[in-house]
């Protein structure tokens, strides 16, 4: 069986912004029906009565008061940026994405 | 590039509107939803940044207490539902203006769900009050800036690449979403507009944010759909976004309805699909289509721990909710035994706080009123301020009122101490006795004044011999000038006609 077709991986390559060649993208779709295949493993076990956890800590309502911290410079802020003008980032023509 | 439309009254005859509106709110939170940068207007660019809202490797969000407290308010507010329970969430996409890759947002679990927002519109039958129920408000954060270089316009269409400033990145935001608003008819446009205004009349009367539209601190988004009849299914809508001002919100409904139903009468499907406002033209164009785009591959937030407001805690907000604005005004207006026009006047002038004060200050609500929005209102125009940043503070026409009651003043002198306050001078009774304003009140000097007016002018003191009273302005206006408007003009015209020996 294949859940995941050829199309879905250039849609998930497309939207994780990564170049996978055609000749590719069956060899992808194998290894993402393998992985899927082992975390369904886990659907084996009765989660009936289980409440889904996303937090491995069992807290809640950590908060931080509205008082203002440290920032960085300009400088330090862009000092990774590939490109800079102007004291802001220079990004790639936008639209182009689209 | 502008689209067919048709008549509105045409689109009323052949279709039911339904609308849902999408409003942003930045709070004024002294710092942003996750980090302790400033979230202060107007810094260098990348100043107010860290690794935490720029999504450098490695950082963990903390978050802002007076964000979700301000939530929570709104919620109440707009007597929504407050979770127990809930949790934010990362909705992926990838933009510029974006630093991580993802929003922090809330998805299936908002802090505000079920509430509604009682509008009043004026309809053929009068006033009339239409119920907005609002889906949910969620906390989410801004994004950054974008300013697109090159091309002609300084738009993103043409441009050559962009630079960002994520000093905004960060800044808590609030979004508040309707259910579908159905049934207001032809008044779609005006129930939007008066939606928009009275949610930013409780936003601003909570505290929670300066709700500036044109400063985007209050954005709204325009859902927009057309249907034969109220018994059909919904149609297909358009997003149409950025829509800036109250009258753009009514002017950007109208005009989606005509466009959608010149599409639809011409047998085309309407395109669900993001729409630009031109403030400009009216018109909206064509912004990204959302079908493929929309994949955002929600998921909990794992650095940031579930949100469980206690019950007392939300109880203890609520009840320290001030009063919601429209009943607050509806109880002011019958206490001042104001018409309706004079009460329309105070609100859009935003002064109905100001003259509260002032009232409170024992200043009378005509007084206040006049003072408002008759010269306090033309000099901040004049200097283009709010009326509140001019400095006269309620306690200073109070002051004024009382020495206007004794005679002390008369309204010329009183504009005079104003003048004199709003340049500096000192207070009320400073720039009285700085300037020399008072009332002349000795009938020496102002029998001099009308016999120096008189003599200026022989024919006048015969004209009102004969009984032709109203010639006695003149004089009076010529004593006025020459005590420079510190003489009571009551008094003059009293000695001015006892001196010639006529009667009233």
């Amino acid at each position: 069986m294949s859940a995941i077709s050829r199309d879905d991986v250039v849609h998930l390559a497309h939207l994780a912004r990564i170049d996978i060649p055609s000749d590719q993208l069956d060899h992808y779709a194998s290894q993402l029906d393998a992985i899927l295949e082992a975390v369904a493993t886990v659907s084996a076990v009765d989660t009936d009565n289980v409440v889904p956890m996303s937090h491995p800590v069992p807290s809640t309502n950590v908060f931080r008061e509205d008082v203002p911290g440290q920032s960085l410079t300009a400088n330090e802020a862009l000092a990774g940026a590939p490109a800079v003008e102007d004291d802001r980032f220079r990004v790639p023509r936008i639209l182009d994405e689209e | 590039m502008s689209e067919a439309v048709i008549s509105y009254d045409e689109v009323l005859e052949q279709f039911d509107p339904v609308m849902g509106l999408e409003v942003h709110v930045e709070l004024g939170t002294r710092t942003k939803m996750f980090c302790g940068c400033s979230t202060e207007f107007g810094a260098e660019p990348n100043t107010h940044v860290c690794p935490v809202c720029l999504g450098l490797p490695g950082a963990l969000p903390a978050l802002n207490k007076i964000g979700v407290e301000s939530a929570i308010r709104i919620g109440l507010a707009l007597n929504c539902k407050i979770a127990e329970w809930c949790r934010f969430a990362r909705k992926n996409y990838f933009y510029p203006d974006m630093p991580k890759n993802f929003q922090t947002s809330q998805y299936d679990e908002p802090i505000c769900y079920d509430g509604y927002l009682d509008v009043d519109i004026d309809t053929d039958e009068g006033r009339k009050t239409f119920r907005v129920n609002i889906e949910r408000a969620h906390m989410e954060e801004d994004t950054g800036k974008n300013t697109h270089m090159g091309g002609a316009t300084g738009r993103i269409h043409g441009a050559d690449y962009s630079l960002v400033d994520y000093n905004r990145a960060g800044i808590p935001l609030i979004e508040i979403v309707t259910k579908p608003i159905e049934g207001a008819g032809k008044y779609a446009p005006e129930v939007a507009k008066a939606y928009v205004a009275a949610l930013r009349d409780i936003l601003r009367n909570l505290g929670v944010s300066d709700v500036k539209m044109e400063q985007g601190s209050l954005r709204c988004d325009v859902n927009l759909s057309l249907r034969r009849t109220p018994q059909d299914e919904l149609g297909i809508r358009s997003e149409t976004k950025n829509v800036n001002s109250l009258r753009s919100v009514e002017r950007a409904v109208r005009y989606e309805m005509t466009r959608h139903a010149a599409r639809l009468l011409a047998g085309e499907r309407v395109i669900q699909e993001t729409r630009h406002w031109h403030e400009d033209t009216g018109v909206t164009t064509s912004g990204r289509s959302k079908s493929d785009a929309e994949d955002y591959r929600y998921f909990p937030e794992p650095d940031l721990v579930p949100i469980a407001p206690s019950r007392e805690w939300v109880e203890q907000l609520r009840a320290a909710l001030p009063e919601n604005p429209a009943v607050r005004r509806a109880r002011m207006q019958e206490l001042w035994n104001l018409s309706d026009i004079d009460m329309q006047t105070l609100i859009n002038a935003e002064l109905l706080d100001l003259v509260e004060e002032a009232v409170a200050a024992g200043v009378s609500v005509d007084a206040a009123r006049k003072w408002y929005t008759g010269e306090l209102s033309r000099v901040a125009n004049e200097r283009e301020v709010d009326v509140a940043e001019l400095g006269i503070t309620p306690a200073m026409l109070a002051r004024i009122e009382e020495l206007i009651s004794t005679g002390a003043l008369n309204d010329k002198l009183a504009r005079q101490v104003l003048e004199g306050i709003l340049a500096g001078e000192g207070d009320v009774d400073g720039v009285i006795a700085s300037r020399g304003l008072a009332v002349v009140s000795d009938d020496g000097p102002l029998l001099e004044a009308i016999k120096d007016a008189l003599a200026a002018d022989p024919s006048v003191a015969e004209t009102i011999a004969s009984g032709k009273l109203q010639a006695a302005g003149s004089v009076v206006g010529a004593v006025m000038k020459a005590t420079r408007g510190q003489a009571d003009a009551a008094r003059v015209r009293e000695l001015l006609l006892e001196h010639l020996g006529v009667s009233e």
